[in-house]
């Protein structure tokens, strides 16, 4: 008899536990808006320098031109990765992906498995690799990077990243046509369903009134400049000190950082919106994305020199 | 004789990449064999490929290199040796060819007497020398993307390597490519070998080993496979066929290591679509193959190729996971071309100002004012040839040609461009000529790909083409030699197809008059035009490259004349009595230049005596010349050449006979008179002095 598919947070614990019992360290999701697991300081800032690191973290990523009201099956608002980077990449890193696979209940002998060429970028944190979408029975499930580039700042050690994109792959086990009907949770003692819709439906209608209709295109662009011109003015502050011969390591350290990517951050967030309603030309976009990239660019050069030498 | 083998293990390697660098890395090792005398006669090297390997092998290697022989010449035998005793010449030449003195003998050749010896040299061992070559060889790979992998970045390769094997028989080549030993195991199907080694036993044994661990390595073999599950798994549908698609069979050919096909299929309410929605959907993004009935309208199936082997069970499962993503994505196109058509393409018309054409240049909107402009002056011109169009239809769909743009099935499927745009035409009633025209719009696509049907799909091609090239060209972004980012030569390749092609009756000059260019941009888009020209009679149409230069030097713009002339030429220089004529208008040319240069001028035979042999050419060519020229008029170029050739034996006589640069400055001027009109009237249907003669 075929075990009943996991529910949409057993899958999450399934990946957890396989990747913390392979030495990863298991992190929150990131606590500000972000468009992908990528853009987290986990993935962004952890990659860059020479210290090797394992971590694995669920992340709600935004998307507001992707936002459907609540009535497209297949496309979310925002939907949730699982984001995993390997620092630097085991040499079975495949081997170890597709263990995954099967610690969550995919039988590979029964699914047609390819990798696919796809080299993912993204030009607003500076950051491209090389490596495939992961395909399974003519969907894609995971996106497999192998970093070369963060911040504008080439990798030494590189990493591998692998996004699990969740609601796809719970549709697909538990093979429901719409991501709202996937079971969320069930009840141990009643085997009362939650479904994704239960949780997140409303949310989803909610979020595209407001990304499509009811942001007001004035206040996002007075925010987008607002936040960054703080962030410029924090890196210029970060930039003296660390070009300071007399500042300590520990001064260096003190610098926050964190808070400057957060800006940064707010920006692209910013951006996403400001695409939703249609106020970016073709022409500006080129511009905005550089505004953006030169901010995460200038926080992974401070984050390398408060790493010291 | 050896065998050998080298098969390097990778992470999966792009599917377009794998066919160039297989047959490259076989060239490489059998260039490196070849180089170090390794490789007997009747030795044959196989290369062999999957998405995780590439492998070569090698059979009839010698195991070591012959030993060779090798003269040297030292000094001279009277300084080297004095009384019979070595002198220091002869020592420091024994050193340096590392042998004894009493080795050295005496050589005599032309020159006189010398030292010399004759040195053995051992001949290496291939496996030495393939592991001291190999590495480089290997990593030289030309990939169109690289990435590195270990600590220090020592290497660059398409995918970290993470298996070499290196057998010359039964023994493994001390080689180590990007930090990998090379060993006897290869790896088998992830899933359906798993994980343990498959050892090899030797370079015979590899494509049978390979394939009980299901992989089969060799290319043309899985590209068979596939081809026949594709048959087998149709034939369950009735009088079912798969539609051809060379392209995408040789994607999934390097995608799988073990390719079995499963037929699915999709609700029938979707053939409601338009094909070319669903294939683009079925193949571009799915890599499907599209299923067609007897009568070669698409079928509500689907093939995939997948890189597994599975039983009843599993088949189920995977087309069933693969209906799904299909059923997903054709929901997705119709959502889209149901959402499209509340807004019909008239009414998108405005909001193309807002789709930027080029940054410099404008909007979309701007460009459909501009390629207006200019269909209306190329309609006038055609129309005054007598061919007949509908205006009003290719106002319409230059007009509405870029509304599709902004469309959301065009914004998800953008190769779609064109094609969305001419079907919404004829689903929104504009009619047959404006959406053909529209849908044809991006056609010729490539020198192979068939011009647009109607007059006014062509007229809209051209115009669309030349106002992008002309502008492009007013902003300083003409292609250079490595860079044509705007792919402005395909865009005038494909004006030259249109009208090669077409009954238009236009000629470059024409489309470029109606570009409505400025005079300094014209001489540059002419020149650059005229080139393209070159290019479609030589590498297109496959005239020899002097017959192009001699048609093109007697005039450029008429494309179809230019081909039944460069046609016409190309048989007629098969005479002898042509190529003579060739030759001789050659020598005018030269004598010509040359008098140029002396400042000889040239005169009229009116107050001369010519000799027998100069007015007797004057004569022949006077009573030629309008029989050639109206002949050329009725474009009877086969006629008129021949004709011309019978001028043969009466200039070979002039020049037999006849001192063209008499002494006499009046019968010099005279004869140069002579030649020189000779030369230009006959030149007019292609300039002979550029044909090549043995």
């Amino acid at each position: 008899m075929k075990p009943t598919p996991l529910t949409f947070q057993e899958l999450l614990f399934r990946l957890q536990a396989f990747w913390a019992e392979r030495g990863c360290v298991l992190q929150q999701p990131f606590d500000s808006e972000v468009g992908a697991g990528t853009m987290a300081p986990e993935t962004f800032l952890r990659v860059l320098g020479p210290k090797p690191y394992k971590v694995g973290y669920a992340q709600p990523s935004r998307r507001p031109a992707d936002g459907r009201y609540g009535e497209n099956p297949n496309r979310l608002f925002r939907h949730t990765q699982f984001q995993l980077i390997l620092k630097p990449p085991p040499e079975n890193v495949q081997e170890l992906y597709l263990q995954s696979l099967e610690a969550i209940g995919i039988d590979l002998s029964q699914h047609d498995l390819k990798f696919e060429e796809d080299n993912w970028e993204g030009p607003t944190v500076g950051a491209w690799g090389v490596g495939w979408q992961v395909m399974m029975d003519g969907m894609e499930i995971t996106q497999f990077t192998y970093f070369q580039q963060c911040g504008g700042l080439d990798l030494d050690p590189i990493c591998a990243e692998l996004t699990y994109g969740l609601e796809r792959l719970c549709a697909f086990m538990q093979d429901v046509d719409s991501v709202y009907d996937v079971v969320w949770a069930r009840d141990p003692d009643t085997g009362a369903v939650v479904t994704y819709g239960d949780v997140r439906h409303t949310e989803e209608l909610q979020y595209s009134v407001y990304n499509f209709e009811d942001a007001d295109v004035e206040r996002l662009w007075a925010h987008f400049n607002s936040y960054e011109a703080e962030a410029q003015g924090l890196l210029a502050k970060a930039n003296a000190l660390m070009a300071d011969e007399k500042a300590t390591a520990a001064e260096k350290l003190r610098f926050p950082l964190m808070s400057t990517y957060e800006l940064a951050l707010k920006c692209s967030n910013l951006f996403n919106l400001l695409d939703a309603r249609g106020a970016i030309s073709v022409t500006e976009r080129v511009g905005m994305i550089g505004r953006i990239r030169t901010l995460a660019v200038g926080v992974a050069k401070v984050y390398v020199a408060q790493q010291g030498s | 004789m050896a065998d050998f083998l080298l098969e390097i293990g990778l992470d999966e390697i792009p599917a377009r990449m794998i066919a160039g660098a297989e047959a490259e890395l076989g060239r490489r090792v059998n260039e490196l064999l070849t180089r170090e005398r390794l490789l007997g006669s009747g030795a044959k090297v196989t290369t062999y490929s999957t998405p995780r390997r590439l492998a070569v092998v090698a059979e009839g290697v010698a195991a070591r290199q012959a030993d060779t022989e090798e003269q040297l010449t030292g000094p001279s035998w009277k300084v080297a040796f004095k009384d019979g005793a070595p002198t220091p010449a002869a020592e420091a030449f024994a050193k340096k060819a590392g042998v004894a003195v009493a080795a050295l003998e005496k050589v005599t050749n032309a020159k006189g007497e010398y030292v010399g010896v004759t040195v053995k040299r051992p001949g290496r061992a291939a496996a030495e020398l393939l592991a001291a070559e190999l590495p480089k060889e290997v990593l030289a790979l030309y990939w169109a993307k690289n990435m590195y992998w270990r600590a220090g970045k020592p290497e660059r390769f398409v995918r970290p390597v993470r298996w070499v094997v290196a057998l010359l028989d039964a023994a493994v080549v001390p080689v180590e490519i990007a930090g990998i030993a090379a060993g006897n195991a290869s790896r088998g199907h992830r899933i359906l070998h798993g994980q343990a080694p498959v050892v090899l036993e030797s370079p015979k044994g590899y494509v049978e080993a390979l394939r009980k661990a299901f992989v089969v390595v060799d290319v043309a073999q899985r590209r068979e496979l596939i081809r026949n599950a594709l048959d087998k798994a149709t034939r369950t549908v009735a009088g079912a066929r798969w539609r051809e698609d060379e392209p995408l069979i040789e994607t999934v050919v390097h995608l799988t290591e073990w390719p079995t096909v499963v037929l699915g299929d999709f609700e029938a309410e979707y053939l409601a679509l338009p094909e070319e929605v669903l294939v683009t959907v079925m193949r571009d993004h799915q890599k499907y193959f599209a299923v067609e009935g007897a009568d070669g309208r698409l079928a509500a199936h689907f093939l995939a190729v997948l890189n597994t082997q599975v039983d009843a069970a599993g088949e189920e499962i995977i087309r069933h996971g693969n209906g799904r993503v299909l059923r997903a994505r054709f929901k997705d196109a119709r959502f889209f071309w149901d959402f499209d058509q509340k807004t019909p393409l008239a009414a998108r018309v405005e909001s193309l100002k807002s789709v930027t054409f080029q940054k410099e240049l404008g909007s979309y909107h701007w460009k459909t004012e501009a390629n207006l402009a200019v269909a209306r002056a190329l309609a006038a011109k055609v129309k005054a040839g007598g061919v007949s169009l509908d205006e009003a239809a290719l106002v319409k769909a230059v007009e509405l040609a870029k509304t599709d743009l902004t469309t959301e099935l065009v914004k998800e499927f953008t190769e779609l461009q064109g094609i969305i745009g001419g079907l919404y035409a004829r689903a929104q009633g504009l009619g047959d000529a404006v959406g053909d025209a529209i849908y044809a719009q991006y056609t010729p696509a490539s020198t192979e790909d068939a011009i647009p049907k109607t007059v006014e799909g062509q007229l809209l091609g051209l115009a669309d083409r030349i106002q992008t090239i002309t502008a492009m060209f007013g902003i300083g972004a003409a292609p250079t030699g490595s860079k044509d980012p705007f792919a402005l030569r395909r865009a005038a390749n494909a004006i030259v197809k249109i009208l090669a092609e077409s009954g238009l009756g236009l000629a470059l000059g024409d489309v470029l008059e109606a570009s409505g260019a400025e005079a300094a941009n014209k001489e540059q888009v002419a020149a650059f035009l005229r080139e393209r020209l070159h290019f479609y009679l030589k590498d297109v149409r496959g005239f020899a490259y002097d017959v192009v230069s001699a048609v093109l030097a007697a005039g450029a713009d008429d494309v179809r004349d230019a081909i039944a002339r460069a046609g016409a030429l190309t048989e007629a220089r098969e005479s002898a009595d042509f190529a003579a004529i060739s030759a001789a208008f050659k020598r005018i040319k030269n004598i010509l230049r040359q008098a140029e240069e002396k400042g000889f001028a040239l005169g009229s035979a009116k107050d001369v005596k010519l000799s027998a042999e100069a007015q007797q050419l004057k004569d022949a060519a006077a009573a030629l010349a309008p029989v050639v020229a109206k002949l050329r008029q009725e474009r009877a170029y086969g006629e008129a050449l021949a004709r011309i050739a019978t001028l043969r034996p009466t200039v070979d006589a002039f020049f037999d006979k006849v001192m063209v640069l008499d002494p006499d400055e009046k019968v010099r001027g005279a004869h140069l008179g002579l030649i020189d009109e000779v030369l230009r009237g006959f030149s007019g249907i292609a300039e002979f002095s550029e044909i090549v003669t043995g």
